[in-house]
């Protein structure tokens, strides 16, 4: 295939995952490796390359907005990057030594619990309970809605710091932003506001990918000539996505296809790591 | 603007700015390197199915800079690719300081802690 046809393929290709993954949340890198490794039979070390960086665009780009807004609690994001980032040098360290079909056996399982993961219905739940830690951390805080501020304690910092140590592990082993572990970790654990919570999952997701984009880069797994499509395409899908986000609310049957194109993508990626394809 | 202490708000709006312009502007020499590489190098052969590391050029400083003086589309993108890298860690750099004027002192250290981390990644990465 000439660099010209891959480039347009890739490109267009990037373009849906990132619209996909800002539609559903989900992010663009889970869609963005398999297409890659299955589809254009790319080596599993460079897509995890060009996904880290497109995640690093689109996380980027998506968090200026929510910043702005007040919703994303810094100080919690800040504090919580310490685990994330330290799983994710860790992450990234070990991916070197693990062979390619375990990661993509790995791949496909946290592929399918996030799908899993993005159907369950989200309750809005505000902690009151006060807790120790949390005040000592000055993590609760309060975050705009159409009533005016509400205000929020944020539960259990410590399990969900700890949860954050695997999450970031796993952002840097499979190159993806992990932003389903994340939300899982402040909505289940810690109890934090699901407005909150993604906003500030999206604010780490950066930092945490370029943790580990920084061993990768000196690796040489961040091609130019494969991340150039990948970054600009997931980045024009993600800004489509948020555009159309803006205007529909009920983004409800779009998940369920969402999970289920996702659910296939993982069997695949299990299917081929079983059999050493990948 | 006399007397007027630094809050939490302007610290939202600075680090939105920044990420904000840190990635309008490596994406745009993504971009620009995407066009030179691929008029350089569209008939070439696509071939990833193989790890062979990235070529020589794009690897190291000084191998990029020499790339984008000769015009080598990849180099640009390189570049790009690291100034997109650098762009969240700016922004905690920035909120150092924020903490800093805010005289919160307690997240001045994460932040920095933060900051030793993402250090000792690059680091091990050099060594292996």
């Amino acid at each position: 295939m000439s660099v010209i046809v891959f480039t347009l393929i890739i490109l267009i290709g990037s373009y849906f995952a990132g619209l996909l993954g800002s539609l559903t949340g989900l992010g663009g890198g889970v869609v963005i490796i398999p297409l890659l490794t299955l589809l254009l039979k790319v080596d599993i070390h460079y897509a995890i390359g060009a996904s880290l960086v497109s995640v690093i665009a689109t996380s980027s780009g998506s968090a200026a907005a929510y910043v702005k807004e007040g919703i994303t609690n810094i100080r919690l994001g800040m504090f919580l990057e310490i685990a994330t980032t330290a799983g994710a040098m860790v992450g990234a360290l070990i991916a070197v030594y693990i062979p390619t079909h375990y990661i993509a056996i790995l791949f496909g399982v946290i592929l399918i619990l996030s799908a899993i993961m993005s159907l369950k219905k989200k309750v809005e739940s505000i902690n009151q309970e006060p807790s120790k830690l949390a005040e000592k951390l000055k993590l609760n805080s309060t975050y705009p809605t159409a009533d005016g501020a509400v205000a929020y304690n944020v539960k259990n910092v410590g399990g969900g710091f700890f949860m954050m140590l695997f999450a970031g592990a796993i952002s840097g082993l499979l190159g993806i932003g992990s932003g389903a572990l994340k939300v899982l970790a402040m909505d289940t654990i810690m109890r934090i506001p699901f407005k909150v919570s993604t906003t500030t999952s999206n604010f780490m997701i950066g930092v945490t990918a370029a943790a580990s984009a920084v061993v990768y880069l000196q690796r040489g797994y961040i091609d130019p000539g494969l991340s150039m499509p990948v970054a600009i395409g997931v980045l024009l899908g993600a800004l489509s996505g948020s555009k159309i986000l803006v205007h529909t609310s009920s983004s409800g049957w779009l998940r369920w296809v969402f999970a289920v194109v996702v659910t296939f993508l993982a069997s695949q990626m299990i299917y081929n790591g079983f059999t050493g394809k990948i | 603007m006399t007397n007027k202490k630094f809050r939490d708000t302007d610290m939202q709006s600075i680090i939105g700015w920044i990420l904000r312009a840190g990635v309008l502007i490596s994406m745009s020499v993504v971009f620009i390197g995407g066009v030179v590489y691929l008029y350089r190098h569209g008939q070439s052969h696509a071939d990833y199915s193989k790890f062979n590391g990235v070529p020589d050029f794009v690897h190291n400083t000084s191998g990029i800079f020499n790339g984008i003086i000769t015009g080598r589309g990849r180099a640009i993108i390189q570049a790009g690719i690291i100034l997109l890298i650098a762009t969240p860690i700016i922004r905690v750099v920035f909120s150092a300081i924020g903490f800093v004027l805010e005289k919160d002192y307690l997240y001045l250290g994460i932040t920095i802690l933060v900051l030793i981390i993402i250090l000792a990644s690059m680091l091990s990465g050099h060594a292996g």
